[in-house]
């Protein structure tokens, strides 16, 4: 069986080189980062069908939104890519302090944007902007079915999206746990560079969420 | 270098490394992890083949006694999402494809050994939750899970189904970014992409499918399970959702699914037919090339499971177009192997006898692929058992005979034994025999008007069900053979050579079975897979020499 030792030259028994081993997991990383596209483009898609053939309602719901909030939230998650863009610059250059307080930052950011989400969705929860789990929907105004099916969406997309923040940030929590014990440098530093690509992809749904959901009333 | 006589002593393989149970569901071998493939997916394969037998039992009586309504509607659900989601999709690529891929090209294993492992894993945890949902009860949407009834309607146990599906998808998605990933980067010395086995492209092909496609029925499914726990409303026609859009994302990935299964298979029947007919792949480009061509035009061509479903005249002409297209790569590999085939030097053993199956069936099942294309043959014909037929001649035809004839080739590869070539012969022969006689008659009872989906049917269709019953059981006595003299030939076959078949790839440069690192010395290749020459049959060049 093949030993994986991460520690001792980091290059896996199956490897020629440590170079052969870093090009495969960037290719992994990137492959996999593809199929997470398809994924939220399924719902990419939908939506868009659904904002084409109801734009008056979509607006209307979209008002709703908490422009703001969600302004606050894009920064708070461009300022998180940034940490972890220079979390993986420290790791390049052997600087593990660095490192950890960059990893710490990024996971600081993370957590406070899922702090906002869940105020948004108690806001709508207590709005009745909630129409899950059997939650009454109360909309007065036009279009109340739909601007039903516009919530319907926002929730689904905005869930994925932040299930996959939880995500990163449990991978995150590990990666602070091995920065700490030494794990990286710049001989070795994939699994940081492969979160960090992770963490960029999950923060770019966002900021297509945001004009897409929030910002669309104009209409 | 012919055959090579090596005296059969035992050396470290892969199979003696180790004998604990831990061993075995730790291990990051590949060749291992192909192992538990075959086993776990051998047992849905009955199981759904079980949920068949069944379903043809009711059918054998015009009206609905044995089983009816709900029962009959779970009976054929639960045989569809087995069959297609635990055992089609995984059946190749995650068997011989994970047992051979690393071995055809020459690297010590799948780059992401661990990864590889996780995905056996997620595959089982999905057929848990499968048969979780099958004990609670069972699910009655076939394994389409049309909207609204899946979502709205059924009083069955979707959400666990769907589920299920999500989870087993996820195995699909990692070993497609394992192989790509391995094709790309692991390759021996030598080893170009133009000296790349076929086996090896259509893996690729196939990976890139279950890569680009895989995802859009995960969110597909997952929608359709919030939708029945939260309520999210997307598919429902009642707030201005659609239930058709159901149907567009989910046959995104499921006719593209087709290819999954079948590219696969016309990988064993390229290998196997250039080996036993001793010649030269004819057009190796070509075929290489096909594939990945079925596996960019498959992805154009789902609207033709639409065509009554409510979609735009014009979307269904442009679709009924795009799958006429897809005949074009697929007849460009029938007619390479029969070019390969010409003036070879023929030698009728079992796997070639399952490769010939597999033309004969597959061959049906396209052309009447043609029909289905074509917009008002598949008006007339739609729901109907002609449907039934030409999915289950492509599906299961094609797949299993590819299937076992790959799992044929490769045994003596695998298990280091040979098995009865007389039993092999005899098995071949049954499964296609027993096949022709299970679906040919579904062929005419659909054109004749018969639906599919029902327990009960007017008389006249009561010769061509009893006809198809007793295929069917022909079928399974031909699928229990390989079972049972296989097993048979891990203790008592004779021990096999390192390349009984005297075949050129590179997984016979090594012994049989394989070392743990599969090559004791890294091999450097020098010329393409397939120097047979069909004048003297037992002279070929192996592909690959091993040097230091």
């Amino acid at each position: 069986m093949a030993e994986h030792t991460l520690r001792a030259g980091h290059v896996a028994a199956h490897f020629d080189d440590a170079e052969q081993q870093f090009d495969a997991a960037r290719l992994g990383m990137w492959t996999f980062l593809a199929t997470e596209v398809l994924f939220f483009g399924g719902l990419f898609l939908v939506y868009a069908i659904y904002r084409a053939a109801y734009p008056e309602a979509f607006a209307e719901g979209s008002h709703h939104l908490h422009l703001v909030l969600g302004a606050v939230n894009t920064g708070v998650l461009l300022c998180s890519s940034l940490s972890m863009a220079l979390a993986v610059r420290a790791a390049q250059t052997n600087q593990r302090r660095q490192l950890i307080l960059f990893l710490i930052l990024t996971i600081l950011f993370g957590a406070a944007f899922l702090g906002v989400k869940a105020y948004e969705y108690y806001e709508k929860y207590h709005d009745h902007l909630m129409p899950l789990l059997g939650l009454p929907f109360v909309w007065e105004g036009p279009h109340a079915d739909q601007v039903r099916l516009f919530y319907g969406l926002y929730f689904a997309m905005t869930g994925f999206h932040a299930l996959h923040m939880v995500i990163g940030i449990g991978v995150l929590l590990g990666l602070l746990v091995l920065s700490w014990r030494g794990w990286f440098s710049s001989e070795y530093y994939t699994p940081v560079e492969m979160v960090g690509l992770y963490w960029h992809f999950v923060d770019i749904v966002w900021v297509f969420l945001y004009p897409l959901l929030y910002l669309i009333h104009g209409a | 270098m012919a055959a090579i006589a090596t005296p059969h002593t035992r050396t470290s393989n892969y199979l003696n490394a180790d004998y604990s149970w831990r061993s075995w569901l730790l291990t990051l071998d590949h060749k291992r992890i192909g192992i538990l493939y075959i086993v776990s997916i051998t047992f849905f394969f009955f199981l759904g083949g079980l949920f068949a037998t069944l379903v043809r039992l009711e059918l054998l009586t015009p009206p609905a006694d044995l089983f009816a309504g709900t029962t009959y509607n779970k009976l054929f659900s639960m045989h569809g999402i087995i069959m297609v989601f635990f055992f089609l999709v995984p059946s190749i690529p995650a068997t011989l494809g994970n047992f051979l891929l690393p071995l055809m090209i020459g690297a010590r294993d799948l780059a992401f050994p661990r990864l590889n492992l996780a995905s056996w894993y997620v595959l089982m945890l999905g057929g848990v939750f499968m048969i979780l949902a099958m004990i609670g009860g069972g699910v009655d949407t076939g394994w389409t899970f049309y909207t609204p009834f899946s979502t709205t309607f059924s009083n069955t146990n979707v959400f666990y189904a769907a589920l299920a599906i999500f989870i087993a998808g996820f195995s699909s998605i990692f070993t497609g970014i394992n192989f790509i990933v391995t094709v790309h980067k692991m390759r021996a010395p030598g080893m170009t992409w133009f000296r790349l086995p076929l086996f090896v492209w259509s893996m690729y092909a196939t990976s890139l499918i279950m890569v680009l496609g895989t995802p859009v029925l995960a969110i597909t499914l997952v929608l359709v399970a919030l939708e029945r726990i939260l309520g999210i409303g997307i598919f429902d026609p009642s707030i201005g959702g659609d239930a058709v859009l159901f149907q567009h994302l989910f046959w995104f990935y499921s006719h593209p699914a087709v290819y999954i299964m079948v590219l696969p298979g016309m990988a064993v029947v390229s290998e196997v037919i250039a080996a036993f007919a001793r010649r030269p792949i004819f057009g190796y480009k070509f075929v290489a090339f096909s594939s990945l061509a079925i596996a960019i035009i498959g992805f154009l061509v789902w609207g033709h499971h639409m065509f009554v479903s409510s979609q735009s005249m014009y979307a269904s002409l442009v679709f009924s177009l795009l799958s006429y297209l897809v005949a074009i790569p697929s007849a460009i590999k029938v007619f390479n192997w029969t070019a390969t085939l010409y003036k070879g030097s023929i030698r009728w053993q079992t796997p070639m006898l399952y490769a010939m199956g597999f033309l004969g069936l597959f061959v049906i099942g396209g052309l009447t692929g043609l029909f289905l294309a074509a917009l008002p043959v598949d008006v007339h014909v739609h729901d109907t058992y002609f449907v039934v037929a030409h999915f289950h001649y492509i599906m299961v035809g094609g797949t299993i005979m590819a299937y076992l004839g790959g799992i044929h080739y490769w045994w003596p590869k695998i298990s280091g034994r040979m098995y009865s070539e007389w039993l092999g012969k005899l098995s071949a022969v049954v499964i296609f025999l027993g096949f022709n006689l299970t679906f040919f008659p579904q062929f005419i009872a659909g054109y004749m008007g018969m639906p599919r989906r029902y327990a009960a049917y007017v008389p006249e269709f009561q010769v061509l069900n009893v006809l198809s019953t007793a295929g069917a059981s022909i079928l399974a006595v031909g699928y229990l053979m390989p079972l049972v003299y296989l097993l048979w030939s891990l203790r008592y076959g004779p021990l096999a050579p390192p390349n009984p078949w005297e075949a050129t790839g590179l997984e016979w440069e090594t012994s049989s079975p394989p070392p743990p690192h599969n090559f004791a010395k890294t091999p450097v290749v020098t010329r393409g897979p397939y120097a047979y020459t069909p004048e003297d049959v037992h002279t070929f060049v192996p592909q690959g020499e091993l040097r230091g």
